[in-house]
């Protein structure tokens, strides 16, 4: 058996099949967390696809290869047809994966999620302090209902992931964080790393930790994945202001997933419109295959043609593809720059300075 | 116990996987592959062909069994590589023993 995740090159001209789809379903959610992902401007309620129109897109991405889909947001319980959505996507022979909040996701919902087929639920942790976690999340009693779903989760037998980001505010407590996932039955748990796009990028300064901090952290994980090696399995998302290669951003720009808003625009990311001048496409006017091949958003950035040295050059070329898109914009002002993460680029001093900047500051909640 | 040692499984254990993993074919990805959270693990024909057999309710022996004689192979080489297969799918909660 082999990953799917090992890094083979592969031919430039090989248009890959996409193997997950990010559904968000919403861009509606009860919390605020500052690190929250979605963007700035955020989709309105009434421009959300229907019910019919995401089985339509899950049936399309099934035939693409797609394998797994992720039911995202916002919080997908703010949506009425979760269940029927999930149905759809199971009726088309997805993997169904559902990433929630907690906040809204009934014992009623549950059930009706477990009984048509879910099969994985993936609950965000915003800190094992409750005062501070829903300090974090911006609402209160989050804390409490997120653990009180985790048992229901667990009491249905359905698989359960502990999202866990990590940022400055609790970066010191990542042994009673792995501690709390083991605790609420989780199988798996995912140690993530703020990432500043979206939300986060306007927090920045605030959520960001310090480099002894960080290695102290990963070290801890590491220390921790040992120690319960059998018992749960434990996923880390890379400090990347702290790296020194960047990561193969969603494993290679229109290689491996794609990502559907509410509202229908396709894209290779959930950040990808942070990057000006891309023409997406949306499923209320293409079928899936026709974007996933064609649109111009996707194949701004496919392959590594683009890249500049040092990236041509580079014996990582085919592993991480140059690093993110939209960090090198958000950082360098061209999109089609070397991810300034990487200790190579020309602009790299420019994430040395950013990840020693911090400021004690109220955080900017995410609202709407 | 000698780390290096083949992992044994009792013969009496009944493999099955937990919900939450899947094994399906899928053409635009070339073959099996087993679902798990987060995660897509491409399997070969071979490890296909074990992990199809684990239902909950074959015992081990009677998988090992089923394979030697499905492929004509030697049941104790079968037996070391499908205990092996076995074991590193259970440490990563792929599989219940």
């Amino acid at each position: 058996m082999q990953t799917q995740a090992d890094p083979r090159p592969a031919p430039a001209a090989a248009l890959h099949s996409p193997l997950g789809l990010l559904a968000e379903l919403t861009h509606r959610c009860p919390l605020g967390c500052p690190y929250c992902s979605n963007p700035l401007e955020l989709d309105r309620r009434t421009d959300e696809l229907d019910t019919a129109t995401w089985a339509r897109v899950f049936r399309e991405a099934a035939a693409l290869g797609v394998l797994q889909v992720h039911l995202s947001g916002g919080e997908p319980a703010a949506r009425r047809d979760l269940v029927d959505i999930m149905a759809a996507a199971r009726d088309a022979g997805l993997y169904t994966n559902l990433i929630t909040s907690g906040v809204g996701v009934t014992t009623k919902l549950l059930g009706a999620l477990a009984d048509a087929g879910l099969d994985h639920v993936q609950i965000s942790i915003q800190d094992s302090e409750p005062k501070s976690a829903d300090h974090i999340a911006g609402y209160d009693g989050a804390y409490a209902r997120k653990r009180a779903l985790a048992a229901e989760v667990v009491a249905l037998k359905v698989p359960l992931t502990a999202n866990i980001v990590i940022h400055r505010a609790n970066i010191e407590r990542v042994d009673e964080l792995v501690a709390m996932a083991l605790e609420m039955g989780a199988t798996r748990v995912e140690i993530a790393h703020v990432q500043y796009y979206g939300w986060a990028l306007k927090n920045r300064a605030a959520l960001m930790p310090t480099r002894e901090q960080v290695e102290r952290a990963v070290g801890r994980v590491e220390a921790l994945r040992e120690r319960h090696h059998g018992r749960i399995v434990i996923d880390a998302v890379v400090p990347d202001y702290h790296a020194r290669f960047p990561k193969p951003c969603v494993g290679g720009w229109g290689r491996r997933s794609l990502n559907v808003t509410p509202s229908g625009r396709v894209l290779p990311c959930h950040a990808a419109e942070s990057i000006p001048g891309l023409e997406f496409w949306s499923v209320r006017d293409r079928p899936l295959r026709e974007i996933w091949e064609s649109s111009p958003a996707f194949n701004a950035f496919r392959g590594t043609a683009f890249l500049p040295e040092p990236c041509q050059g580079c014996a990582r070329r085919d592993l991480d593809f140059g690093g993110c898109r939209c960090q090198a914009f958000a950082l360098t002002g061209d999109a089609k720059a070397t991810d300034p993460v990487c200790h190579l680029s020309p602009h790299h001093h420019v994430v040395e300075e950013l990840a020693a900047f911090r400021e004690d500051g109220p955080y900017v909640y995410r609202r709407g | 116990m000698n780390e290096t040692a083949t992992p044994t499984i009792a013969p009496e254990a009944r493999p099955r996987l937990p919900r939450g993993v899947r094994l399906v074919h899928n053409e635009a990805q070339g073959g099996w592959v087993l679902l798990a959270p987060e995660r897509v693990f491409k399997a070969d024909q071979i490890a296909a062909e074990v992990v199809k057999r684990c239902t909950g309710e074959a015992t081990f022996d009677a998988i090992v069994e089923d394979l030697a004689t499905t492929f004509n192979a030697p049941p104790e080489r079968v037996r070391s590589d499908v205990a092996a297969l076995l074991r590193g799918l259970a440490d990563k909660k792929l599989l219940e023993l």
